[in-house]
């Protein structure tokens, strides 16, 4: 019996801590754009649907990574639909009975976790090849990357658009209105929330020189 | 009639799928690098859509709805299945996209070279699956205001893509920071593009 891998060697934390910065989901994968969007106008809903997708990942992955050997090439990407759609309905309903408003928020985006390209990306990159601990590690740290940049823009866009945190109003506590402060209601609308990953982007980019792309 | 005009119309401008809900957004960065690549990404889309969202407009009234399943009889009045429509709109989903791959695959097989991945991934498109959710969230009232809302959704899907694109064969020749280059520099493009669009708003039809 060959020697058994420790559960969390150096190789297995990498899963988790690459996709957080040098290989994180949305800045460089591109992947999980569609909903990260929408639903980052306040902090609450981000928070949910990162913990959403991050518990349909975990699942889904390591489901799949438990299923990959008897998976027939030709059709997995409808057993993976079907693995990832099952699981989604039970986050969606678990929300409706436990998070009513803040599923009314996310309407339509809960669902769309189904097609949200970091799952799809993750099942056919990772979990199809990797034992279901690894593909467990890998979806965390995924779904942690993904969680991370939500709730940066989504900080951004609250206290800066809103002037709250959580709802709580931040800017009018400091007493900024009182000195002229405005809302930026710029920052509300669905056009911003792209302008700040692109200035993510940027930032991150110029700290970590190898990540910049040859023309 | 005028007012399936005014869906049409609405979904192509006012709600379009890209500017306002930032559906597709994967394979609309992935793809966005030349004019004609995603010219024909952008009509598969549109021809799914417009095929899809009827499809799973007819499934969600007679077959998932609450009190949908009336017409098989009195007892099945009250039989709720809406908690399946994500499964069966996905199934509908993946079996058009199967359809379209192999008649791309068939017609024009250069264009089936050149989309190679994301053709397959239109399945997982979300503008696909989120043009028969909000169908299903707006409640429709018949099947020509479904296709009429698919196909302009689809065509608003088009026009955003192919614009992108030529945005993108242009900006080559420019001086972009270097943090900034490629990736970078679509999202915001498409923020400010995102912003003309918003202009749109608040027309009523």
């Amino acid at each position: 019996m060959s020697e058994k891998e420790p559960l969390f060697s150096s190789k297995n934390l990498k899963l988790i801590t690459d996709p957080l910065n040098t290989n994180n989901p949305i800045t460089v994968q591109v992947l999980g754009i569609c909903s990260a969007l929408a639903i980052t106008v306040k902090l609450e809903p981000a928070i949910v649907m990162a913990l959403s997708v991050m518990a349909v990942l975990a699942v889904s992955n390591v489901v799949i990574s438990l299923l990959r050997k008897s998976i027939p090439p030709r059709i997995r990407i409808i057993v993976q639909l079907v693995v990832i759609a099952s699981m989604v309905i039970l986050v969606d309903q678990f929300l409706k009975a436990f998070a009513y408003d803040v599923s009314k928020q996310l309407s339509v985006f809960v669902g769309l976790i189904i097609t949200n390209c970091i799952i799809m990306g993750r099942l056919e990159a990772f979990a199809m090849a990797n034992k279901p601990w690894p593909s467990f590690l890998d979806a965390i740290g995924n779904a942690s990357g993904y969680g991370l940049i939500l709730i940066i823009v989504a900080f951004f866009r609250e206290l800066l658009g809103s002037g709250t945190l959580f709802g709580y109003p931040v800017m009018e506590k400091i007493g900024l209105y009182n000195i002229g402060y405005e809302n930026n209601g710029l920052m509300i609308l669905p056009p911003m929330a792209l302008i700040t990953i692109g200035i993510i982007i940027w930032v991150q980019r110029s700290k970590n020189r190898q990540l910049i792309e040859e023309k | 009639m005028e007012h399936l005009v005014n869906i049409f119309v609405k979904s192509i401008f006012i709600d379009n799928m890209i500017f306002a809900y930032f559906l597709g957004m994967c394979s609309y960065l992935a793809v966005s690098k030349t004019v004609k690549t995603s010219l024909g990404l952008g009509l598969a889309v549109t021809f799914v859509l417009t095929i899809t969202v009827p499809v799973d407009y007819l499934l969600h009234n007679y077959l998932l709805k609450a009190g949908a399943l009336s017409w098989l009889g009195p007892q099945f009045a009250d039989v709720d299945l809406s908690f399946l429509s994500f499964i069966m709109f996905i199934a509908v989903i993946a079996s058009m996209v199967q359809l379209v791959e192999m008649i791309v695959e068939k017609y024009t097989p250069a264009l089936y070279n050149s989309l190679g991945i994301f053709l397959p991934l239109i399945a997982v498109n979300c503008a696909i699956l989120g043009g028969s959710l909000f169908m299903q969230e707006r409640d429709y009232q018949s099947l020509a205001e479904a296709t009429a809302f698919g196909l302009g959704s689809g065509i608003g899907w088009l026009l955003a893509i192919v614009g992108m694109a030529a945005i993108r064969e242009k900006i080559r020749y420019s001086e972009v920071p270097k943090p900034l280059r490629g990736l970078g520099i679509t999202f915001i493009i498409t923020g400010l593009m995102g912003i003309a669009f918003m202009s749109f708003m608040g027309i009523k039809l």
